[in-house]
Order: structure tokens, then C-alpha cells, then sequence
């Protein structure tokens, strides 16, 4: 296993506001080398803004982020994909046109001039994600969960770093979802770091080694999804006022 | 100078269609100076076959163009873009060649005038003398201003008009005919330049290619006054009436309308959200 | 890009060089040169509007600017004719460089592109109907002076094939670009420019490689019309004919296809020639015509009529 590097990715008092709301507020924390770590929280509560930050498509209002030790704040998303981090969006961005290879074709492009190489590779990485049947399909025509592994492809393709994934088991049945997370796993065994954005909690409980807990733009709580979830702050951010009062009560 | 301010309450109402069916529809309607050109040669074969007076056949234009407006968006723009901006764009533009060309070879490519005994007639403002024309356009241009703002905000098909533009999906959820109201909406902005070219034929000559000396100038006031605004229509209207005397003045006739090109491309490349509300 | 991608176009190259042989008429080779420029200029706005989905409404910016800097080169300075044309598609390429650099970075797409191209366009012809430089309103006229080593050929035939020469070099060079990564980024580019920058494409940068190469190549066209014709005035130069043409060919024939262009090109023209011979010259006829195949391609796109008739069928 890799050594954690506690200084991968940090996040330093990081807002972002919209007009007079503000999405993310003051959040700090880090993402270690090598981990699958979570970024959870209820509805709104900032977790895509965040991303949007970490990747270059916002600019913060305040704070910095730093990557292995360099300021990148405000750097535009296409260089940062370069420096290695590369992203998913939560409503999957396809090249509707475009034939699934094409699609993946695109993230390998970066780092591959030739076009007989960057096919080779969408190729291999069809293969990695489960689209070895789809290459020739139109994106447009997949499923949903054939779009998330479009999307998944598309960003492993750049051979990224660090890799974000917002809600990529978002929208699949329970199946489809055990058919993903071994797939996000072997990412992570290949040395890609994950950093992911996840409702579904059991699938977080199952891959994440670290959580960080989002609520109201507020980092809330962090630790291993254990811990996390036991946590009165994040049962109260989730359940309303009082409930981890009323849940302990029950145990009680 | 103040003639430009005449002139420009003209430009004006034709920037008032332009700026109804972008703020409602979302679309800008690359055919609107076409259907200008369309409609000055509407009033000038009124004036030439029928001997109506321009100022006159206002009255049987109004209603002809709004139909064929309602028409041309139902029929014509609605379901060949399939709601596809770029779709718009080419499908508008189709438009406007195809006019633009029936006008070429039904007229030829003179330019045509009506001789109206009005025509040079001039009225007195103290020391300054205005064409008689340009005042009735300036007048009749408010007028219709008003007439549409009070169309818009006191009428039914009015609040149908402002729910569309601003939730079009709330809108038809409530029952509203979406596509009834961008036909209605798309009406009225071609009534609007069927009052227009009868105000401008007494002192402007007709070709097939004068709709595109407006189109530009029309959109660089939608532009200006804010995509979709009424009052920022007329108000730019006379603002661009201006600069373009003023800049027909300094540079001589050839060069006179680049000064509105020039404000046109600065506005849009330095303020191109701000005025446009939502980006494309 | 394999031998294999090259076939097509090199039996278009054969088939149409043979033309001259069995058309002789000059008035059939002047329409086929005139033609062939349309296409060229067609094959230029392919590139950015066609692969990379910027419709611009102005391309006469990049004709009109390498026809006047052929001519002019060669009128004022008497620079080889030659040379002037590598000129003339240099200056294109950088006046496509600068519209673009203006408004992509202002994040204009869509109907504002569309939008300020076209107000460019209009800029420059204003300014060369004013200018001295180029001759103002008069035009300029470029000496009648037939010698090959001045870019003037005795035999129409001649220029036929070095109009034909460019146009399937613009072949080439678009299947070159399908094939490479600036094609494959652009064509992310137009699809969804958001999910293409997460993918470390450069938008901006993609957009204006496409736009001064889409500049050069219509530029190409405007030396060439410059070279053959031997006058020039603003409204031929930065006329609205030129960007309408430029745009309609490729939609017509397939945009963001290698052949489109041309074939837009061929079928628009050759369909001007058939209503000139069905009515006469009734002015702005053909046009018209442009103008309804327009709307019916937009609402009937080519590549869905296959699945259109299949369903008609159906319905029977
Ligand atoms: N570009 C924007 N402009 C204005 N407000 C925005 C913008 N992007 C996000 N917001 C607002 O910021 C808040 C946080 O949104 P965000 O999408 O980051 O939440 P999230 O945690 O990802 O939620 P979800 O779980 O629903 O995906 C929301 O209230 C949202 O409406
Ligand atoms: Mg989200």
C-alpha cells in the first residue's frame, strides 16, 4: 500500500457564495494519497460546488486548495486535468454525438498525440469499467448506468491522479450498484487516489476509508464511515433537530 | 441631430419586435429585417395599386402581419428548429434569404419610394425645422410603445405572454398553449414592423436588401437596452438614432454606420451577460 | 490517417481533374471554377462551423480579407501575385485568429457568434467601400497580364485545376484533422464544451486553431476569386453573399463531414444553373430556393432520412 501523504489534496477555509447564498463555507480538509475517501451530506448542502472548486470550474470566494504541496486555486479545469486530477459530473456530461470510444477517446487524447494510441487506450479502459460491448454504440443510446460508466470512462481516461466522482452510483438499482463498486475499487488498487461524492450510504460504508461530512456548506465531521455515521452532528444534519437526541433516547 | 432622435424612435419600434420575441421565445429571429423589407414592400405596392396613403395602410397591415407572423412561428420557425437554438438561427436565416429574394425578383433590385405631398413638408420646433414624417413616426412609434405595454401588462393574453417568457414550463403546466403564445408573441413583433414600414416609407426608399440596413441596428439595440425590455427598445432606438447622425456627421455617409456596428461588437464582447440576462 | 482514409479522395481528385478533357465550353469551366471556389470557402467555415459547431455568419471577413490582400500586394506593391496569395491566406488566418481570440474569450457561442461575425463582416465592408487603399467603392482591378509566372493563365482549364488542386487539398486537410487530436478535441469542443475541459482540453485554444485554419481556408478562396476574376469591390469581398454561401454548402451537403462542402457546393449550384435554365435570369430565383432547402434540411436533417423513410414506410 502506498503511504498516505496527508498534504495530497488539502482544502483550506474554502467558501464559495452565489449571490446571497453561501454554498460552501470555511471547509477544511484533506484527502490522503491512495484512499478512497467520501464526501457526504444531505441535499444542497455544497458537496458539487466543492468538487466544482477542487477541479477549476468555480473560483472561490475565499481559500485555497493545494495539491501535493501547490497552490492551484483558480486554476482552469483543462490544466489541472493535465496535472493529473480529473473529474465526473453528477448529471452525466456525454459527447451525445459521439461513439462511446470517441467518447472515452477524448480523456485519453491528453495524454496520448496519437490517435491510434488514445483508442487503444479508451479501449483498455472500456474494458476496466465494463463497456467492452458498448464501444461502437452511441453514447446517447446507453442506460443510465451505461452513461455513469461512460462518464467514470471518459475521466479515467485522462490517467488522472486523482479522480472525483460525483454520485456515480447515484440513479442505478442495487444491482447495477454491486456491479460499480468492485470497478471503483481496482481504480483505487491501480493507484488512482478516488475522492467521491455518495448518497448511497452502504456503498460508502463499504469502499471509503475516510469521511467528510458536509452540511449546510460545513465541514460537520470527518473520520472512518464508522465513526461518521455515529456522530450526533451528522444524524442531526440528516434527521433534523433533536433527532440524535431522540435516537439515543430509543437506544436508550 | 434631433432628426436622428426621430429616427431613432423608428429603429425603435423595430427593435420592440426583435426585443418581444427574444425575451419571450429565447430566439433571436435573424429574419426580422426581412420581414421589414417585406412589409415596407407591402405598404409601398398599398400605396402604388390601391393609392393608399403609408400612414393609412397602417390599419389593413397591422392585422395582415400579425397573422402572418402567428403563422410563419407556427407553422414555419416552431417545428423546424425543434427548439435547437442553432436550429433557429439557420432556420430564421432561411427565412429572411428566401423573402429577401422573392422581393429581388418580384422588384428587382431598384429602389423604390412613394411620392407622398407630406413627403418634404416640415415642422417648426422653435429654431429648428423637423421633417413632417419623421415627427408622425416619432409620435406614432410612442404611441404603439405604450399600446404594447399595456397589452402586455393588463390584457390576459398579455400575463400568458409574461408567465411564457418567464417559466415556460410552469406555463404549460397551467394549461397555457406555449406554442400558441410564441405564434401570438411572434404576431406582434411583425405587427410592430408593419406600423414601422409604413412610418419609415414616406422618407425612405424600399429595396430587397433595406432590411438588412435595420437588422443589425436593431439588434444592436436589443442589445443595448437589455434583451427582451420594452422601454430599453425605444430608449435604445433613440440613443443608436443618435450616434448614427452624429456618426454620419463626422465620418460622411459611407462611414456613418460603423459607429453602430463598432457599439454593437463592443457591447456584445465586454457586456455580453449583463445585457443579455442568460448566456446562449 | 491511413492510406485507406485517402481513397475517396483521391477518386474525387481523378474523376473531377478529367473534367476539362470532355467539357470544353468556357462557360461550363468559368461555372465549375466559380464553384469550386464557393466549395473551397464552403470547406473553410466546415471546420469551425461543421467540427467545431460555431456557426459564424461572417466568413466574408476571411474572403474578403485574402482576396484584397492578393489583390492589393500586387496592385500597390507589386509583390509576385504568388506570394500575395500566401499572403492573402496568412492575413485571413490572422484576422480569424483575432475575431476569434475576441469573442471566444468573451464566451460568446451560438447566436451571438453568429451575431458579431456577421457585425465584423459588416465592419470591414464599410471600411473597404471607404478606404483608398482598396479602391473604395470603384473596387480594385488587378492588370490583365497572362503569363503563368503572374498567376494568369491563357486556358480556363488551367485554373480549373489549381482551384481543383485546393479543394481537395482542403480534403485532406479535413480528413487530417478527423483523425487527429485537435479534430477529436474540437468535435468535444462542439458537443459539450463543459465535460471537454474536465477532460484537459483547452476550449478556448481548440476553438481558435479551428478558427484560423477555417479562416485560411476560406481566405484560400477569396485569393483564388481574387486571382481569376482580377476585380474586387466590397460588396463582392465582405459581401453577406459570400458568408451565406460559405454556410450553406456544408449545411446543405453534411456538416462536420469531409465531403459535405463540396457536395453542398455542387448541388446548390448546379441547382442555380437548373432554375436559370427552367426560368431565366430572374434575379434572387435561385436564391429562394437556397433559402426553402435550408429549412427543409434543418427540419429534415440527411443522416434521419433513412430512419423518416423507414418510417413512412412503417406507416403504410
Ligand atoms: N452556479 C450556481 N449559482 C447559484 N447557486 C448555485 C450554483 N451552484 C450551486 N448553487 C447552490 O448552491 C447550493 C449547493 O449546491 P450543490 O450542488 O453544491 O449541492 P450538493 O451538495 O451537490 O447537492 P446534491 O446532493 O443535491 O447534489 C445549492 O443551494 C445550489 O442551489
Ligand atoms: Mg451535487
Amino acid at each position: 500500500m502506498i503511504k498516505p501523504d496527508p498534504a495530497f489534496l488539502s482544502v483550506h477555509s474554502v467558501s464559495k457564495r452565489f449571490g446571497g447564498l453561501l454554498a460552501v463555507s470555511d471547509a477544511s480538509f484533506t484527502v490522503a494519497e491512495g484512499s478512497i475517501t467520501g464526501l457526504i451530506g444531505p441535499n444542497g448542502a455544497g458537496k458539487t460546488t466543492l468538487f466544482a472548486i477542487v477541479s477549476g470550474f468555480e473560483k472561490p470566494t475565499s481559500g485555497n486548495v493545494l495539491w501535493r504541496g501547490e497552490e492551484i486555486t483558480g486554476r482552469p479545469p483543462h490544466l489541472l486535468a493535465r496535472d493529473g486530477i480529473a473529474r465526473t459530473f453528477q448529471i452525466v456530461q456525454p459527447f451525445a454525438g459521439l461513439s462511446v470510444r470517441e467518447n472515452i477517446a477524448v480523456g485519453a487524447f491528453l495524454r496520448h498525440r496519437r490517435r491510434a494510441e488514445a483508442i487503444a487506450v479508451a479501449e483498455q479502459v472500456a474494458e476496466r469499467v465494463g463497456l467492452s460491448r458498448d464501444l461502437d454504440k452511441p453514447a446517447a443510446a446507453l442506460t443510465v448506468a451505461g452513461r455513469k460508466r461512460v462518464e467514470l470512462a471518459k475521466a479515467l481516461a485522462t490517467g488522472p491522479k486523482l479522480l472525483l466522482l460525483d454520485e456515480v452510483l447515484a440513479g442505478l438499482n442495487p444491482s447495477e450498484v454491486r456491479d460499480i463498486v468492485p470497478v471503483i475499487r481496482a481504480i483505487r488498487d491501480g493507484g488512482i487516489t478516488v475522492f467521491m461524492i455518495e448518497h448511497v450510504m452502504q456503498a460508502v460504508m463499504n469502499l471509503c476509508e475516510a469521511v467528510h461530512v458536509l452540511a449546510q456548506g460545513r465541514i460537520i465531521a470527518g473520520g472512518t464511515p464508522a465513526q461518521v455515521v455515529r456522530d450526533p452532528a451528522v444524524v442531526e444534519a440528516y434527521l433534523g433537530h433533536g433527532a440524535a437526541t431522540r435516537l439515543a433516547g430509543q437506544h436508550a | 441631430m434631433l432628426n436622428g432622435l426621430l429616427t431613432g424612435a423608428i429603429y425603435g419600434l423595430v427593435a420592440l419586435g426583435l426585443t418581444l420575441v427574444y425575451g419571450v421565445l429565447h430566439i433571436i429571429n435573424f429574419a426580422h429585417g426581412a420581414l421589414l423589407t417585406l412589409a415596407m414592400y407591402a405598404a409601398f405596392v398599398a400605396w402604388k395599386v390601391f393609392g393608399l396613403d403609408p400612414y393609412v395602410a397602417i390599419l389593413p397591415l397591422v392585422p395582415l402581419f400579425y397573422l402572418l407572423g402567428y403563422g410563419v412561428q407556427r407553422y414555419v420557425i416552431g417545428p423546424a428548429s425543434r427548439g435547437e437554438d442553432s436550429n433557429i438561427l439557420l432556420v430564421t436565416l432561411g427565412l429572411s434569404i428566401v423573402i429577401e429574394n422573392m422581393m429581388l425578383a418580384i422588384f428587382r433590385s431598384d429602389t423604390l419610394s412613394v411620392q407622398v405631398p407630406y413627403a418634404m413638408e416640415v415642422v417648426e420646433l422653435g429654431p429648428m425645422l423637423l421633417g413632417f414624417p419623421r415627427v408622425v413616426g416619432f409620435g406614432v412609434a410612442f404611441v404603439v410603445a405604450l399600446v404594447l405595454f399595456v397589452l402586455l401588462t393588463m390584457t390576459d393574453t398579455g400575463r400568458a405572454i409574461r408567465a411564457v417568457a418567464k417559466e415556460r414550463t410552469g406555463a404549460a403546466l397551467v394549461g397555457i398553449n406555449v406554442n400558441h403564445v410564441y405564434a401570438v408573441t411572434f404576431g406582434i413583433g411583425a405587427a410592430c414592423l408593419a406600423v414601422a414600414a409604413c412610418l419609415l416609407l414616406p422618407f425612405f426608399y424600399v429595396s430587397p436588401r433595406v432590411g438588412n440596413a435595420f437588422v443589425l441596428v436593431a439588434f444592436t439595440i436589443v442589445v443595448l437596452g437589455g434583451m427582451g425590455s420594452v422601454p430599453g427598445a425605444l430608449l435604445g432606438g433613440l440613443f443608436i438614432g443618435v450616434v448614427e447622425s452624429l456618426s454620419g456627421l463626422y465620418f460622411g455617409d459611407s462611414l456613418g454606420q460603423i459607429g453602430i456596428f463598432l457599439i454593437f461588437i463592443l457591447v456584445l464582447l465586454f457586456r455580453p451577460t449583463g445585457l443579455f440576462g442568460a448566456k446562449a | 490517417m491511413s492510406t485507406r482514409d485517402l481513397v475517396p479522395i483521391l477518386v474525387f481528385a481523378a474523376v473531377a481533374a478529367l473534367l476539362p478533357v470532355f467539357v470544353t465550353a468556357n462557360t461550363w469551366l468559368n461555372f465549375a471554377v466559380f464553384t469550386l471556389i464557393i466549395c473551397l470557402a464552403a470547406q473553410g467555415w466546415n471546420i469551425l462551423g461543421g467540427y467545431g459547431g460555431q456557426y459564424s455568419f461572417g466568413h466574408a471577413a476571411f474572403f474578403g480579407t485574402a482576396a484584397y490582400a492578393t489583390a492589393i500586394l500586387q496592385v500597390r506593391y507589386g509583390v509576385n501575385p504568388y506570394l500575395g496569395f500566401g499572403f492573402g491566406i496568412a492575413a485571413a488566418a490572422v484576422v480569424g485568429w483575432i475575431i476569434g481570440a475576441l469573442s471566444f474569450r468573451s464566451g460568446l457561442r451560438g447566436s451571438y457568434f453568429a451575431l458579431v461575425t456577421l457585425a465584423f463582416a459588416e465592419v470591414f465592408r464599410v471600411l473597404a467601400n471607404a478606404s483608398e487603399m482598396t479602391g473604395g467603392a470603384a473596387g480594385i482591378l488587378i492588370r490583365l497580364d497572362v503569363r503563368p509566372e503572374n498567376f494568369q493563365f491563357a486556358s480556363r482549364a488551367t485554373f480549373y485545376w489549381i482551384a481543383l488542386a485546393l479543394v481537395v487539398a482542403a480534403l485532406v486537410v479535413t480528413r487530417a484533422l478527423e483523425r487527429s487530436r485537435l479534430g477529436a478535441q474540437l468535435v468535444a469542443v462542439r458537443e459539450n464544451e463543459s465535460a471537454a475541459r474536465a477532460l484537459g482540453v483547452d476550449a478556448l485554444q481548440v476553438k481558435l486553431s479551428a478558427i484560423a485554419l477555417s479562416a485560411a481556408i476560406t481566405g484560400a478562396a477569396g485569393a483564388l476569386y481574387a486571382q481569376y476574376f482580377l476585380y474586387l469591390d466590397a460588396n463582392i469581398a465582405y459581401g453577406t453573399w459570400i458568408s451565406v454561401e460559405a454556410l450553406l454548402a456544408p449545411i446543405i451537403g453534411g456538416a462536420g463531414t469531409v465531403f459535405g462542402p463540396v457536395l453542398g457546393g455542387i448541388i446548390l449550384h448546379g441547382l442555380s444553373e437548373f432554375t436559370k435554365s427552367l426560368v431565366g435570369r430572374i434575379p434572387g430565383v435561385d436564391l429562394v430556393i437556397f433559402g426553402i432547402l435550408l429549412i427543409v434540411v434543418v427540419r429534415f436533417p440527411p443522416r434521419e432520412i433513412p430512419g423518416l423513410i423507414r418510417m413512412w414506410r412503417g406507416r403504410r
